[in-house]
């Protein structure tokens, strides 16, 4: 099975605090689009607004995409946060329970992964971050 | 956008009326810590019916107004949180832990009612 | 469905097909009486929609054969399946099956080209032609009804399914501001899902204080599941309602310790019974500490 289909998507460029609203109301809107249940938009909707406020916080400008995905049997939407910020040094660190360096919660990047269905992340001191999520939309088992 | 603070009674109300940024929930959070001493209210309503999304900074505010507010003598409650937003800060491990929440702004009020009636008791 | 909605894709010699097939047309027409009984008597021989009475499928039967007919006339089937629908609606809560949907057409197939053989069998060139003709129309014909009606069925047994799920799992109101929640059976995690949805709506709708959540009628969760439990408690907490869950099996309790709940955020009671006693006695104070959530 390959790479499902993108059938849909939308760059949001994070640059500024309105930004994270934006991405997180046209993620919003384009789950509910693709027929995720409106529980399952907002689970998508805050995974966007915690991507998009890691890219402000710690690379101060960055990507968010949105796109929905389809294979054969099921449909879905992925995130793409991506910035060129300072990196991070240890992931396994940052997708802890409880591990920030910015003083806040620290839930950010666990609680995304805890949101959606796959989780990839890919970093690398001084070259940027690349954060991946996907989730599909909840069907009945037949 | 500016958050509206209401004063009823010996109450302060906050009713967030539209998708906040960080920036105004920072604000709401000075300007309730500040106005709770200044107005001398024994008690604290935030009402975030209007929210669709609060992730870990919206949470993280939340409580750093309840923990500040409690520290300046008063009580905080959240209200109206809505059933999918609740259910999103769940998944994420941000269920506001020791912060009190209420269905809504009545139930909220009598709750700080009560509160005020046991402890002048 | 699309590559049968039309029957124009016949073999070569579309003229000499076309010609052929008005002639059958012709023959059925004309035959109509006689061939629709000679059809509803082999349907009743072969025991077939026992569950309609002899009027009722010569009622249908007529109504089949004339749509059958105007598919190989108009050599559409859009009417045939519009029929195909209609017909599955009224007859799949009488309880027919597929087998004997699939049978009649293939009987009324069978009677037809009796009829044909018996017109045509004095030519047998001609009477191959004819064949010829009629089987592909016939074919797309029986698998546009046949899959009409499993199509109907398939939507029927996942509305039936939607209901047992919203049945299976009521949100009950005992007495104001008090909700009880009684679980029975398995638990997926599209029902789960489901359950926390309709629970936290009936919250706000009810404006409930207490919420009594029973499980002694499920026997086991796994982690996945038990962990929604535990998601639901907290969801319910922060829309301003504690959450009292009763009748825990032995097997879901060590579930639940396994994956390490923080059991201060759960309150938990023996048995139903028990746990509506504690609920009353929670909204018997003026006003229940939210905040804390916890039974002291």
């Amino acid at each position: 099975m390959g790479e499902p289909l993108v059938a849909e998507e939308t760059l949001v460029p994070i640059r500024s605090e309105t930004d994270i609203v934006t991405a997180r109301q046209n993620g919003r809107q384009l789950a509910l689009r693709l027929g995720f249940s409106s529980a399952h938009a907002t689970l998508v909707a805050t995974a966007i607004s915690e991507l998009a406020r890691n890219i402000l916080m710690y690379a101060r400008s960055g990507t968010v995409l949105l796109q929905g995905v389809e294979n054969a049997n099921r449909c879905g939407m992925v995130i793409v946060a991506e910035d060129e910020g300072p990196g991070i040094a240890d992931i396994s660190q940052a997708i802890q329970d409880g591990f920030s360096t910015s003083g806040r919660l620290g839930l950010g990047l666990p609680g995304v992964r805890r949101l959606m269905d796959d989780f990839h992340i890919e970093s690398q001191s001084g070259a940027g971050t690349r954060v991946r999520v996907r989730k599909w939309i909840e069907r009945s088992v037949r | 956008m500016e958050v509206p603070i209401l004063k009823q009674g010996p109450y302060l109300i906050a009713s967030i009326q539209d998708a906040l940024t960080d920036a105004d929930l920072i604000q709401l959070r000075d300007a309730l810590v500040e106005k709770v001493g200044r107005l001398r209210a024994r008690g604290v309503i935030v009402d975030v019916t209007a929210l669709d999304v609060m992730d870990s900074f919206a949470t993280g505010t939340l409580r750093d107004i309840a923990d500040m507010i409690r520290l300046r003598g008063a009580k905080t409650v959240i209200v109206g949180i809505q059933p999918e937003v609740a259910f999103a800060m769940a998944h994420m491990g941000l269920s506001l832990e020791g912060v009190i929440t209420s269905l809504d702004l009545e139930e909220g009020l009598s709750h700080l009612e009560h509160q005020v009636k046991t402890a002048s008791r | 469905m699309d590559a049968l909605q039309t029957l124009d894709a016949l073999p070569a010699s579309a003229d000499s097909t076309s010609a052929l097939l008005r002639e059958l047309v012709a023959h059925l027409a004309q035959n109509r009486t006689q061939l629709r009984e000679e059809w509803v008597r082999r349907i009743t021989e072969a025991k077939l929609l026992t569950a309609m009475s002899r009027d009722e499928i010569f009622a249908e039967a007529t109504s089949v054969y004339d749509s059958y007919v105007e598919a190989l006339e108009t050599r559409t089937l859009e009417a045939l399946e519009r029929y195909a629908q209609n017909l599955s609606e009224r007859i799949i809560p009488r309880g027919v099956d597929t087998n004997e949907v699939v049978g009649i057409v293939l009987l009324l197939r069978d009677v037809l080209a009796r009829s044909l053989f018996a017109k045509y069998h004095t030519d047998s060139a001609l009477l191959a032609r004819v064949l010829d003709a009629y089987e592909p129309a016939a074919n797309s014909i029986a698998i546009t009804v046949a899959v009409g009606f499993v199509r109907e069925r398939e939507r029927v047994i996942r509305e039936q399914q939607e209901a047992i799920r919203e049945l299976s799992t009521p949100v009950l109101q005992v007495r104001e501001r008090l909700l009880i929640l009684p679980i029975i059976g398995l638990i997926d995690p599209l029902r789960a899902r489901q359950l926390t949805e309709q629970l936290l709506r009936a919250i706000r709708a009810n404006r409930a204080k207490v919420v009594v959540i029973d499980i002694t009628g499920v026997a086991a969760m796994d982690a996945n599941v038990a962990n929604h439990l535990v998601l639901t408690v907290e969801s319910a907490r922060l829309l301003g309602a504690i959450v009292i869950v009763t009748g825990l099996s032995p097997e879901i309790a060590q579930t639940l310790v396994n994956i390490g709940v923080d059991l201060g955020k759960m309150n938990t009671v023996g048995d139903l019974q028990g746990g509506i006693e504690e609920a009353e006695r929670l909204l018997g104070y003026k006003v229940v500490p939210a905040g804390e959530g916890q039974i002291v």
